[in-house]
């Protein structure tokens, strides 16, 4: 085992990191006027309607909660696998999960149609509800991840980190096993219906959290210009590549669970071929740019020990992400019930038609805003803390 | 010293105290479980209604569809004029079209007041809910607009309000930033029971034909228990277990 890392608050005073600072503060504010203007004027000046009920605030919502729980992957690597390697990153892994969660969750309730009755949210539940366990899901991994990143920057305590890693794991596992069954357990719907979006929102997390996990790694590292070593990159791009292969194989189970049966021939027909956006979103943009080109700059030899590589790969994973976050909400409410087998249908709601969507400006805000609280607080949190490691140099692992 | 008598005289003051307690206890529970069992002795009598519909789409016509709509948006004050997405219909006409014979047929459609409600299951905080009469409604009070109900129902029934609203009615109260849908005019049940007409019913039925019939499922002798043991009829999405209280003749 390595000794003990050195951590220390980032100490910068760059334009850079006032001028980051500045922007995430500005664009949150941003966010939450939009939302209060939504609340005002009622949802009808967003795209949402009676079809698609769920838009652009839940895509944003739910990566953000996704990535969070993957973000943590760097510290269970280390507490609970005893990949000490990884130990130096644990502390800002932790700090990361919290700030995307919390941006997501900001997202979700701003979006509520009475996000004033958070308190009715809190005191009324019903455990029959998947949203409803997801509500503890989400504030105890708060708590459990705030106390697991305390044990472990508390010297006297640090023994009772591993434990803490194990609890934070699997509540992790939980969170994002409850996530991908808000949609997995909609039984009447056809774009949704299958215990495989859990583990998929599992290995989703996983990659779109380590990728939100190394770009702030590096950008941090820059801005107070840290020494990072490459090696400690190579193993995150490995990992990432095997992340992205990992959410290609379950999406392509899914889609060939759904393909056998002739029943759902007419939903994978709509996504895959005549879907028009989401078609082009699935393979263009998710397939295409979120995952096989990641994969070539993660693997191929030419960019392999390239930053501008991995980064780009980063980058194009988290585009990936929302394109997959995009055609899995929107696109599945899209194709219509099937209410009437064997019938065409049609009715002044829209019944058997395609449903329509387009987000508007005050919902690309309102999740512009979570993200960017995120990002607020864990810059924040990069300055009053010590959480990142003071070099990372080749002799540390 | 004289522990031990103490220690009789404190027994015996405890075996006192608790003998009082108990009685006190008796006297302020007995009561209750009597009065509780009163209650319940009272109830067992009464078997609980289940209010549902039988549609008979073979004696309705365009018109008579239309005029189900028309006579739900007067009775609960909700619109739908300018055919918006964000528009809320409590009850909508729907037309099919058979796909191998082209066969078409029109229908009202509306909450289907499951006895397995999907969106009273997926409610984070159990604001959707289903009374014991059957009747699946949405607590205004506690609706949270999360529209989780809506992505759970399998019937499209429910709408959430995108707008403010104006001109509400007494008897149908409603929220901007909530859900609602068909209340099985609530209203009129618990005014009339087993003699309601829901609105749309009244809108289209005749004396001599009952294109649409409130009744009592649990009660075998009600007329539309007999009418659904004697005629064909079908339940939407019946394959999803869901028990609608809603039944369609002629589909």
């Amino acid at each position: 085992m390595s000794s003990n890392p050195r951590y220390a608050e980032i100490r910068t005073s760059s334009p850079q990191y006032w001028g980051l600072l500045s922007l995430f503060a500005l664009i949150a504010i941003i966010g939450i006027a939009a939302a209060h203007h939504m609340d005002v004027e009622g949802h009808h000046i967003t795209g949402m309607n009676n079809q698609i009920v769920w838009g652009l605030p839940h895509v944003f919502a739910i990566f953000l909660i996704v990535a969070a729980s993957g973000a943590l992957n760097l510290a269970s690597l280390a507490s609970v696998f005893g990949k000490y390697e990884y130990k130096p990153l644990a502390r800002f892994s932790a700090v990361l999960a919290i700030a995307l969660l919390v941006g997501g969750l900001a997202i979700l309730l701003l979006d509520l149609g009475r996000p004033d009755r958070l308190i009715v949210a809190m005191t009324h539940y019903n455990f029959k509800s998947i949203f409803a366990w997801n509500i503890i899901l989400y504030s105890g991994f708060v708590v459990i991840v705030l106390a697991y990143l305390w044990l472990m920057m508390e010297q006297r305590l640090q023994h009772w980190s591993r434990p803490a890693g194990m609890l934070a794991l699997a509540w992790r596992l939980s969170l994002t096993t409850g996530t991908g069954s808000i949609f997995g357990f909609l039984v009447a719907r056809e774009a949704y219906d299958s215990a495989l979006l859990a583990p998929l929102f599992i290995v989703m997390s996983f990659a779109f959290g380590l990728a939100v996990f190394t770009l702030l790694l590096l950008l941090s590292f820059r801005l107070d210009r840290r020494e990072l070593d490459g090696s400690h990159l190579q193993r995150l791009r490995r990992l990432l590549g095997l992340f992205v292969m990992a959410i290609l194989y379950f999406v392509a189970l899914f889609h060939l669970t759904k393909l056998y049966g002739t029943q759902n021939h007419a939903f994978e027909r709509f996504i895959l071929l005549e879907g028009g956006v989401y078609t082009g979103l699935f393979w263009i943009v998710q397939i295409g740019f979120g995952s096989l080109l990641p994969l070539l700059l993660v693997f191929a030899p030419r960019w392999r020990d390239s930053v501008p590589g991995l980064v780009l790969a980063c980058a194009l994973v988290i585009v990936g992400a929302f394109a997959q976050l995009y055609v899995i909400i929107v696109g599945g409410q899209a194709f219509p019930l099937n209410i009437f087998p064997g019938y065409l249908v049609e009715s002044s709601f829209f019944d058997g038609a395609i449903g329509s969507y387009a987000p508007s400006p005050w919902e690309v805000m309102l999740g512009l805003g979570g993200v960017a609280s995120a990002l607020l607080i864990a810059l924040l949190c990069l300055r009053v803390l010590p959480i990142l490691p003071q070099q990372l140099t080749p002799e540390q692992h | 010293m004289s522990t031990d008598l103490d220690d009789t005289e404190l027994q015996s003051s405890r075996r006192r105290f608790m003998q009082a307690a108990g009685a006190l206890a008796a006297t302020v529970v007995v009561p209750g479980v009597l009065l509780y069992q009163t209650g319940q002795s009272a109830n067992a009598g009464e078997r609980t209604p289940r209010w549902g519909l039988l549609i008979d789409t073979n004696a309705l016509s365009e018109a008579d569809v239309d005029a189900c709509v028309q006579a739900c948006q007067r009775e609960h004050g909700w619109h739908s004029e300018d055919g918006s997405r964000t528009d809320a219909q409590w009850i909508r006409k729907v037309r099919l079209s058979d796909k191998q014979n082209g066969h078409q047929r029109v229908l009202p459609m509306m909450c289907q007041h499951c006895a397995e409600p999907p969106c009273v299951d997926v409610c984070p905080t159990g604001a959707s809910f289903k009374r014991a009469d059957g009747i699946v409604l949405v607590n205004k009070h506690t609706c949270i607009g999360c529209r989780y109900c809506m992505m759970a129902c399998p019937y499209q029934a429910r709408s959430f309000i995108h707008e403010p609203l104006r001109d509400q009615l007494p008897v149908a109260p409603r929220g901007k930033g909530t859900v609602e849908s068909c209340t099985l005019c609530v209203h009129r049940v618990d005014r009339d029971g087993a003699n309601a007409v829901p609105a749309c019913a009244e809108a289209v039925n005749r004396n001599d034909r009952k294109a649409i019939l409130f009744g009592d499922l649990n009660d075998p002798d009600s007329e539309i228990s007999q009418r659904l043991r004697s005629v064909g009829t079908t339940r939407l999405r019946a394959d999803l277990g869901v028990d609608p209280g809603v039944s369609y003749q002629g589909l």
